[in-house]
């Protein structure tokens, strides 16, 4: 993750596939929709699928339990947005965030505490066993559906935007819905803290050190280990904020939606480079744009645009676009 | 003889061999002495899980590959059928013809991953497979004029196997015969040598290979197999097992739709019964088949006592509601793979050694 050296060809994927695609879309205004949705999408995806990334590009975990925490953070926030109606049903912006902020604040805080215990009890005792590991955070994750349903119910609940996020603004003719700028925001924000921790603090350092190269770093006296699980807990509470905008994105949340997003989200990684973060932003992008860009031309074949993306990218770069060291 | 049968791969423990013996007797007679439609409906199902997770068996137990694709062939099967037999109607060319079909695409599409995905991590592999299998899944609910989109497909089976046709004047044994006891010991009979040629499969040589590979890829490598080759042929093997599979549900259900036979649900009670059945055992498979799905058509209702009898606590009652009883399944197979890792029969045949002097 040096920019210094940055390969820069990835990076020119995203703005190439948005411009290959303004001709086929014809209109420029619905173009600038389906992107600025495209981007939402993508930038909701990276939330979720950084987490994930960088625990397995620290330890070598592939945790296929990940999608419950995206569900968990979408269920708490139902229960407190709920809970909080007065401000919700409220049409002025601030008193909406005051809303949507603490939401997604308890739902980062219980994902984590939840990741917290899952790395202790599902994943300490499998570390260097890929295969046990994989049944292991299988079974994880039927087991936190399970509980889901236990405690929410197993049906369907309504997730719906506040007032002042409803609707969209013209821009010409084009019509830009609120909330989705509103995402793109915030998985920006979510970027720029990573990328900022990642790359000026120590701690950044220290875990891209990890990542390179994790025995050289324990060899240096830190304890990897420790490291680790703060990461792993950070990226249970990023999985918990990105379920809440999912959640939000559809309006509806299901206690299958983790594993339903659990696929989109590796094909993001495996595009990405297993445990690269960057890697994951634009493999993220791409799929979002692509599924709004195919499901705007060509409906019937959206559903696959993600799996065709990926095994475009994989002919290309057999490792992903940003390979990470050593592995 | 008996020996030779099941390819030199005895019980190896008194109480596994009274489980099989019992098991292979009870679905032997199943039809005479268990009477009623549900009962028959639990044994087919048996029958044919036995060979789906057998075969699930010899990629994840013996080759040590985790592939999320395998109800995919599973699906193939049964569409194969399902769909010759609506277009063709009913009867025994329309089945040889779309097993035959389906058997190819397996062929074809479980070649094609494997040789794309299988030289990379295991973990890489599970990967690809889960989205290939969540891509299939969409396309067999897209291409409604084929597959019947989220309806699926109702079909008819040739008149020996349908519930109508009774050969025999008579009841025999109390009950009288008539197409669906015909076609459960079809299945019975078709699953029993698909079992006993998996066990040949791995008692062969090629099956010790396999073996070696899972233990220590880099040194099967070093010996001079062919690792890619080996895991492709086992993931071909396992997917066509598969295949067949999903045809026998096909017969039996006459029905198949995308949430019967391609559900991400099927994928997981795979992967739950062979860990807890015993991995890299084969009958693991066939005593974790008849515990899982006798418990998930009996259980339910035992769990369904515990929670009224615990109404008193709406938390307690609400975790042992019949509808949950998958996380108790959950909570059992995490444990599992800590405690025995080579599940139940792994520990009734460990028993067995830690007695002998």
């Amino acid at each position: 993750m040096s920019f210094k050296d940055m390969d820069y060809k990835p990076l020119l994927l995203v703005p190439l596939l948005a411009l290959v695609t303004l001709p086929l879309v014809g209109s420029p205004s619905t173009w600038l929709t389906l992107t600025v949705a495209g981007l939402a999408m993508g930038m909701i995806i990276f939330i979720i699928a950084s987490g994930l990334t960088l625990v397995f590009g620290l330890m070598d975990v592939l945790n296929f339990g990940h999608g419950v925490f995206i569900a968990l953070g979408a269920f708490v926030a139902t229960s407190v947005l709920g809970a909080m109606g007065d401000w919700t049903g409220s049409d002025q912006l601030w008193r909406n965030l005051v809303a949507v902020f603490p939401a997604m604040l308890v739902a980062m805080l219980v994902a984590g505490a939840v990741g917290l215990a899952f790395e202790r009890f599902i994943v300490r005792p499998v570390y260097g066993q890929h295969l046990k590991q994989i049944l292991i955070t299988m079974g994880g994750m039927i087991i936190g559906e399970e509980l889901i349903k236990v405690i929410w119910g197993p049906q369907q609940i309504p997730l719906p935007l506040p007032e002042a996020m409803k609707g969209a603004w013209l821009l010409g003719d084009a019509a830009v819905e609120k909330y989705r700028v509103f995402a793109v925001l915030v998985g920006a924000l979510v970027f720029a803290v990573l990328f900022w921790t990642l790359t000026r603090t120590k701690l950044g350092l220290l875990i891209r050190a990890g990542v390179q190269d994790r025995e050289m770093v324990e060899a240096l006296g830190y304890r990897v280990r420790n490291l680790f699980i703060g990461v792993f807990v950070a990226g249970s509470a990023l999985a918990g904020l990105g379920g809440v905008m999912w959640g939000l994105y559809q309006q509806n949340v299901i206690p299958q939606m983790g594993a339903q997003v659990n696929v989109l989200i590796f094909i993001v990684i495996i595009i990405g480079g297993l445990g690269s973060t960057g890697g994951a932003l634009i493999g993220s992008l791409l799929v979002g744009l692509m599924a709004n860009y195919t499901g705007f031309l060509a409906p019937k074949v959206a559903l696959f645009s993600n799996i065709a993306l990926m095994v475009a990218i994989l002919l290309w770069r057999p490792q992903g676009v940003f390979p990470v060291a050593n592995r | 003889m008996l020996n030779r049968l099941l390819s030199g791969d005895l019980p190896r423990s008194r109480i596994l061999a009274v489980l099989l013996l019992v098991i292979f007797i009870g679905l032997a007679v199943a039809p005479f002495v268990f009477p009623g439609v549900k009962a028959l409906n639990v044994a087919a199902k048996v029958v044919i899980f036995v060979v789906l997770v057998a075969s699930f068996d010899l990629l994840l137990g013996y080759t040590g590959i985790v592939s999320f694709a395998h109800t995919m062939f599973f699906g193939i099967g049964a569409y194969g059928v399902a769909i010759a037999s609506s277009k063709l109607g009913a009867g025994w060319g329309a089945l040889a013809l779309g097993l035959g079909a389906a058997l190819l695409v397996s062929l074809v599409l479980s070649l094609a991953i494997g040789l794309f995905s299988l030289r990379v991590r295991a973990i890489f592999f599970a990967m690809i497979t889960l989205a290939v299998a969540a891509a299939f899944q969409t396309l067999a609910s897209q291409l409604s004029d084929w597959t019947g989109g989220e309806d699926g497909l109702t079909f008819k089976m040739p008149e020996w196997l349908s519930p109508s046709f009774e050969p025999f004047e008579n009841e025999i044994f109390g009950v009288l015969v008539d197409g669906k006891i015909i076609s459960y010991y079809l299945l019975f009979v078709l699953a029993l040598l698909l079992v006993l040629m998996l066990l040949r499969i791995v008692n062969s040589p090629f099956g010790r290979v396999l073996q070696a590979i899972r233990e220590n890829e880099f040194r099967a490598e070093a010996i001079g197999y062919r690792v890619v080759v080996y895991r492709t042929t086992s993931s071909v093997l396992s997917a066509l097992f598969a295949c067949v599979a999903g045809a026998m549900l096909a017969v039996w259900l006459r029905y198949n739709g995308p949430d019967t036979t391609l559900s991400f649900e099927i994928m997981m009670d795979c992967l739950l019964i062979v860990v807890i059945g015993g991995m890299g055992t084969i009958y693991g498979a066939v005593i974790g088949s008849v515990i899982f799905l006798v418990a998930q058509s009996y259980l339910q209702d035992l769990l369904r006592i515990g929670s009224e009898a615990a109404v008193g606590l709406p938390w307690l009652s609400a975790l042992l509601s019949p509808d949950r009883w998958l996380l108790w399944l959950g909570l059992l197979f995490v444990l599992s793979v800590y405690y025995f890792p080579t599940g139940l029969v792994g520990r009734l045949r460990a028993a067995v050694l830690s007695h002998k002097p």
